[in-house]
């Protein structure tokens, strides 16, 4: 009927800057990944690479490689997981200083696990990972419940506040379990950290199926988000459940939030500084950031893995250190250029 | 005016115990522009907010063609009844492109796949709107009037036969305010959209409106032609402002003009600014 001049020419140009950056992204995890492989505190050599990925271990630079990479694969999960958490959570708080470590989410999942280590001595990893989701939700619930009382509802600084404070709070139990048990501390001590070193295929496998659900849910949340970022009258004129998209995007999030940390610790920041990269480089569609965000996630926790090895040689940084020096700067930079309520 | 788009059925809504809106009855007629005034939280918003089912209704109906709008599927609803609020909020970064495209939300399926249909809709949400220049532009660098068009636009997109408004025109210069209305004029004419719009101006109401429906304190305090309503009498028990009706010189609608404390001060009047300027 109307034959308008298509302004279609521009949206295939963000459509071709849009999958360069995604090649681009998935080269950079390629190389991410094999500097993790080849590089730590033990130097080893291309020889070496090549020989422990086709399973042939001999030598020990050989044996040193191999077990570099469930480490380097556990990275790159855990990694990706809080990426897409973190793209998740902004979209539904709308809230641009939304992180699973800042919001407390991870903490919640760490005293959660270390509660049934010290009191239920739970023996499968099951069990470990679920404890750790429920801890997760309970966080989750409880910093928006916070967040929300008083006026404005739950805006981003005081979401913010409220995550830093129960953050703080959760951690000093976490510690207070930990500190008189003996036998427990000198296991979950590098884990409170946040750390992906001494992993293996045992510590991964279980973790799988639950990152596999959380992304989908996640992933799932895309298109909602999009409206949601509209307002909540808007997203809702528009057809959304505005119920329906925050109980979807948190179970996603609340999932991945709390399967990583049962995996690797509670680690901050990753989050935060991923999806930030990612808007600024796609865009406002979260169909683009939430894929593009797990993809940088890993690449973020790999690297940051790899620093911590040579920054600390011979002995090593955990990862979570590493991350934490990353986004603080990030943090402040955020507040610091307002564009805490532009989301 | 028998043919009736929306049907509110003794509607009460409320925030707590508190209610807003006071067993409401009142039909929108297909097809119309519909302004809707009154003084501030006598519930004009609240009944525009219950109209597109932002507020449930504590009793009563909202009947969109004999059908509850609460008992229908959100995005069923969403292809038949558009809203622009009164403050949209768009994602820092969002082109004017990209945020019209999101109108079409409702009409796609599970996986958004984007259509021909689509593009024509979009499209023409841009032409009509005037915004097809602005298509690249980033929403906060423009203008308060025509972001308020590129919202109108995004709204079009949605191809709903039923648009509803808060305020519209706030915020804006008087000369953007008549663009927006004018707009909106346009495509009352030429597409036949039932508009219902809550207006603050009672004169750009009169002019703009075939129906005027004045509230106060959560009822309908009168709903007709804007030359039944818009009278010195609703002035004074809505607004209770003293004023004056006069026919506006362009159109021959009514106008209102406060009277005010000074308004008819002889002492004042007598001094004309040229004589004493001489």
């Amino acid at each position: 009927m109307v034959h308008a001049p298509a302004p279609l020419m521009p949206r295939r140009v963000l459509g071709a800057r849009r999958l360069a950056f995604a090649a681009i992204l998935l080269g950079l995890l390629g190389i991410a990944m094999l500097l993790s492989l080849g590089l730590g505190s033990r130097v080893t050599g291309w020889a070496d690479l090549g020989a422990a990925l086709s399973g042939e271990v001999e030598t020990m630079g050989e044996a040193t490689v191999a077990s570099r990479v469930p480490r380097t694969a556990l990275a790159a999960l855990a990694g990706a997981a809080l990426g897409l958490a973190g793209a998740v959570m902004q979209g539904v708080t709308r809230n641009p200083l939304a992180d699973p470590g800042i919001l407390g989410v991870n903490a919640g999942a760490a005293l959660a696990v270390v509660t049934g280590l010290a009191t239920l001595g739970l023996a499968s990893a099951q069990a470990y990972i679920w404890l750790a989701i429920l801890g997760a939700t309970g966080a989750a619930i409880a910093v928006y419940a916070i967040a929300s009382v008083g006026g404005g509802g739950a805006t981003p600084l005081k979401l913010a506040l409220a995550g830093a404070a129960l953050t703080a709070a959760l951690a000093s139990l976490t510690t207070a379990i930990v500190l008189p048990r003996g036998d427990i501390a000198g296991l979950v001590q590098s884990w409170l950290v946040g750390g992906v070193g001494g992993a293996t295929w045992d510590r991964i496998v279980p973790v799988l199926p639950f990152l596999g659900t959380g992304a989908l849910l996640s992933l799932a949340t895309a298109r909602k988000l999009n409206m949601l970022a509209l307002g909540d009258e808007t997203a809702s004129a528009l057809g959304e459940s505005l119920w329906r998209v925050r109980i979807l995007a948190a179970a996603g999030a609340v999932t991945l939030c709390g399967a990583a940390t049962a995996a690797c610790g509670p680690i901050a920041f990753v989050g935060l500084v991923v999806p930030h990269l990612c808007r600024l480089l796609l865009g406002v569609d979260y169909r683009w950031i939430l894929p593009a965000s797990a993809v940088s996630g890993a690449v973020l926790l790999v690297l940051a893995d790899v620093a911590g090895r040579l920054l600390a040689r011979p002995a090593e940084l955990d990862v979570g250190i590493v991350t934490a020096f990353l986004g603080a700067p990030v943090f402040i930079w955020i507040v610091r250029a307002r564009r805490v309520s532009a989301l | 005016m028998t043919d009736i788009a929306l049907k509110l059925d003794r509607l009460s809504v409320g925030y707590g115990d508190f209610p807003v809106l006071d067993g409401l009855d009142l039909s929108l007629p297909r097809g119309r522009i519909t302004a809707i005034v009154g003084a501030n939280a006598c519930g004009k918003s609240t009944l525009l907010r219950a109209m597109s089912r932002l507020l449930k209704p504590r009793s009563g109906r909202v009947l969109l063609d004999g059908v509850e709008i609460h008992a229908m599927a959100p995005r069923k609803l969403a292809r038949r009844i558009g809203l622009l609020p009164q403050s949209p909020v768009a994602p820092e970064g969002i082109t004017v492109f990209d945020l019209v495209s999101r109108g079409r939300h409702p009409h796609q399926g599970m996986f958004g796949r984007w259509r021909r249909e689509d593009d024509a809709a979009v499209a023409e949400a841009l032409r009509l709107t005037g915004t097809g220049p602005l298509a690249e532009r980033l929403v906060e660098d423009l203008s308060g009037g025509q972001r308020q068009r590129v919202w109108i636009a995004m709204a079009l997109a949605q191809q709903t036969d039923i648009l509803l408004l808060d305020e519209p025109t706030t915020f804006l210069d008087i000369n953007h305010q008549i663009e927006v209305l004018d707009l909106l004029t346009d495509l009352n004419r030429e597409r036949g959209t039932t508009i219902v719009m809550v207006l603050h101006d009672l004169n750009l109401a009169a002019r703009y409106a075939d129906l005027l429906v004045a509230m106060a304190h959560g009822r309908i305090h009168a709903a007709g032609l804007p030359r039944t309503v818009l009278v010195e009498r609703m002035l004074v028990e809505v607004f209770g402002l003293d004023a004056r009706i006069v026919a506006d010189p362009v159109t021959a609608k009514p106008m209102m003009v406060p009277v005010g404390r000074h308004g008819a001060d002889p002492a004042r009047a007598a001094i004309h600014p040229m004589e004493n300027a001489s």
